[in-house]
């Protein structure tokens, strides 16, 4: 495999899952534009322990998805205070405060950034990658999964429904924060190097439109919103400077023509296999699947 | 000692700002009764859910569900202890399909993690699904379980909504307007149904404008007027209650002489 398609297969990786960070507390119906700075927090906790402890891979990725876990949490009381724009906005204001302390803090290199001595190998990416998607799909088909979507349908419902919408929602939060932070670890170890002017507000922008654009009824919305943006710039570097233009007008019309997203719910219902075959076999017959 | 009443609300009170719209109200369903809730518009009946669901809190009194206060109680831990409701609108999970709405109804029978985190939409013959789906035939609602609730009358998610209140299986069900917006064939099937529901243990709290789906239902009535119990007492009664009709008709003379009650 060429070097250049090695590598954006591993940006591929990291993208999915910190879209995943994003879509998980998205499903529960919490914004979070905040994702740079949970990405942050991961890469930087792997920095420190790869850089400062010497510690080896198979320990600093799991302690980067527990510290962003952990803040996730914590962070998560104070943003479920708030609603709808405020909301975003706290969690944006959160991912700007880890930042700014990055970028000012001696203890993780300041502006100057970290250097990150163990690589990680695209397999391993491929199998991390695959390892959160299938455990998104996993809990939107729990009772788990069944209580964050009817949150993010109707939440007054939902609490009438005897769900805890305050756990349902703290648990949603802090597993996206855990993902982000593992995408954060992953991107420290495949590029061997940490800056936080990297984790900016572009970043936390665009991993929200992956899962937006891709659409978030479904597990499936962030796999096609990442698989697309991620690869659509690469296809338009054909076109010069001109990639950015026809990135913008991609968004827009996606915007214009699917609010909800590409991938919708009623559209999984319609092309799944087990719907179709007790149909098929019934037809005609109420009692008959 | 005789049995506790299903509901038992003692001296409520709730006020919005200034706005006073429950005003001691006082009244008692007993267990497997089937009462009614009706007043003019703004009189305090959906408040008054709210209050025994626990959507608010109330300012003053009790609530006693079964013998044991509640009213400082959150809405979920009400529902796990028998309450459960309908809404005036129709509030269905839009992106659930029909029976992941009634499977929603069944949270409060989970207890801890493990049925939390099966993957229930990956389980077509697990019980919970088959239990919803036997509830939903079992009302008369010959549909695919997987279909859009968007894509259904509105009759259809009137009733799917009355089924997924019961799926926790409560002791107290409180419907609002169920019979509102459907046709004749369909409000006597309904009122068939609650019966048979009521025969099996269940008591029922009705707030509905359709006067005849209330005599047909309910044995006995309480009227509110302006957040006070004006009336309670046999369904039969409710048209020749001077209170009543100067509440509905609109005389101020009568209705400003105080809360009697004709019970």
């Amino acid at each position: 495999m060429s070097g250049y398609l090695s590598g954006v297969l591993a940006v591929l990786c990291i993208n999915l899952i910190f879209a995943y960070g994003i879509f998980v507390p998205m499903a529960a119906g919490q914004i979070n534009l905040g994702g740079a700075g949970f990405q942050a927090i991961g890469a930087y906790t792997t920095a420190w322990l790869s850089s400062v402890a010497g510690l080896q891979l198979w320990l600093t990725v799991p302690a980067a998805m527990l510290a962003a876990a952990l803040i996730g949490c914590l962070i998560s009381f104070l943003v479920l205070r708030t609603r709808g724009v405020y909301m975003v906005l706290a969690t944006f204001a959160f991912g700007e405060v880890v930042a700014g302390f990055l970028l000012r803090s001696d203890f993780f290199g300041g502006a100057i950034g970290m250097v990150v001595p163990v690589h990680v190998a695209l397999p391993l990416l491929v199998c991390c990658a695959a390892a959160v998607l299938l455990l998104t799909f996993y809990l939107m088909a729990t009772r788990l999964g069944l209580a964050m979507r009817s949150i993010n349908d109707d939440e007054a419902a939902a609490i009438v429904m005897g769900i805890n919408v305050r756990a349902v929602q703290v648990t949603a939060f802090t597993v996206g924060g855990a993902f982000a932070g593992l995408s954060g670890a992953l991107y420290a170890h495949s590029f061997n190097f940490v800056e936080a002017q990297y984790f900016n507000s572009f970043l936390s922008i665009y991993v929200l439109l992956f899962v937006l654009i891709g659409g978030a009824q479904t597990a499936w919305g962030p796999l096609v919103g990442t698989v697309f943006f991620t690869l659509l710039p690469e296809v338009l570097r054909i076109s010069g400077s001109w990639r950015f233009v026809g990135f913008g007008v991609a968004i827009v019309l996606m915007m214009m023509l699917r609010p909800q997203g590409v991938i919708t719910r009623a559209m999984v219902q319609r092309l799944s296999p087990r719907r179709w075959a007790p149909q098929c076999a019934g037809a005609g017959t109420w009692h008959g699947g | 000692m005789a049995a506790s009443p299903a509901l038992a609300l003692h001296g409520v009170n709730k006020h919005f700002g200034g706005l006073s719209v429950i005003e001691n109200v006082s009244f008692e369903v007993p267990a497997g009764a089937r009462m009614a809730l009706i007043g003019p518009n703004g009189a305090g009946k959906t408040t008054l859910f709210n209050l025994i669901s626990g959507v608010f809190r109330v300012d003053a009194g009790s609530i006693l569900l079964d013998g044991a206060a509640v009213e400082n109680m959150p809405t979920r831990l009400r529902v796990r202890a028998g309450v459960s409701r309908s809404f005036q609108n129709i509030r269905l999970m839009p992106h659930l399909s029909v029976v992941e709405n009634v499977m929603l109804g069944q949270h409060t029978l989970t207890k801890g993690l493990g049925p939390l985190l099966s993957p229930l939409a990956w389980q077509r013959n697990s019980r919970w699904r088959r239990l919803a789906e036997e509830s939903l035939r079992s009302a008369g609602i010959d549909i695919d379980p997987d279909a859009d609730v968007a894509t259904l009358s509105y009759g259809v998610r009137k009733k799917i909504e009355v089924v997924r209140a019961l799926m926790s299986r409560p002791r107290l069900l409180m419907l609002d307007e169920p019979a509102a917006g459907l046709n004749p064939r369909e409000t006597a099937e309904l009122a068939i149904f609650l019966k048979s529901m009521a025969w099996e243990g269940l008591t029922l709290l009705v707030v509905e404008h359709d006067m005849s789906f209330v005599h047909d239902l309910c044995e006995r009535t309480i009227v509110l007027n302006f957040g006070r119990l004006i009336y309670q007492g046999p369904t039969g009664g409710v048209q020749n209650d001077e209170q009543v009709r100067a509440a509905y008709l609109g005389s101020r003379r009568v209705a400003t002489k105080g809360a009697h009650t004709a019970a």
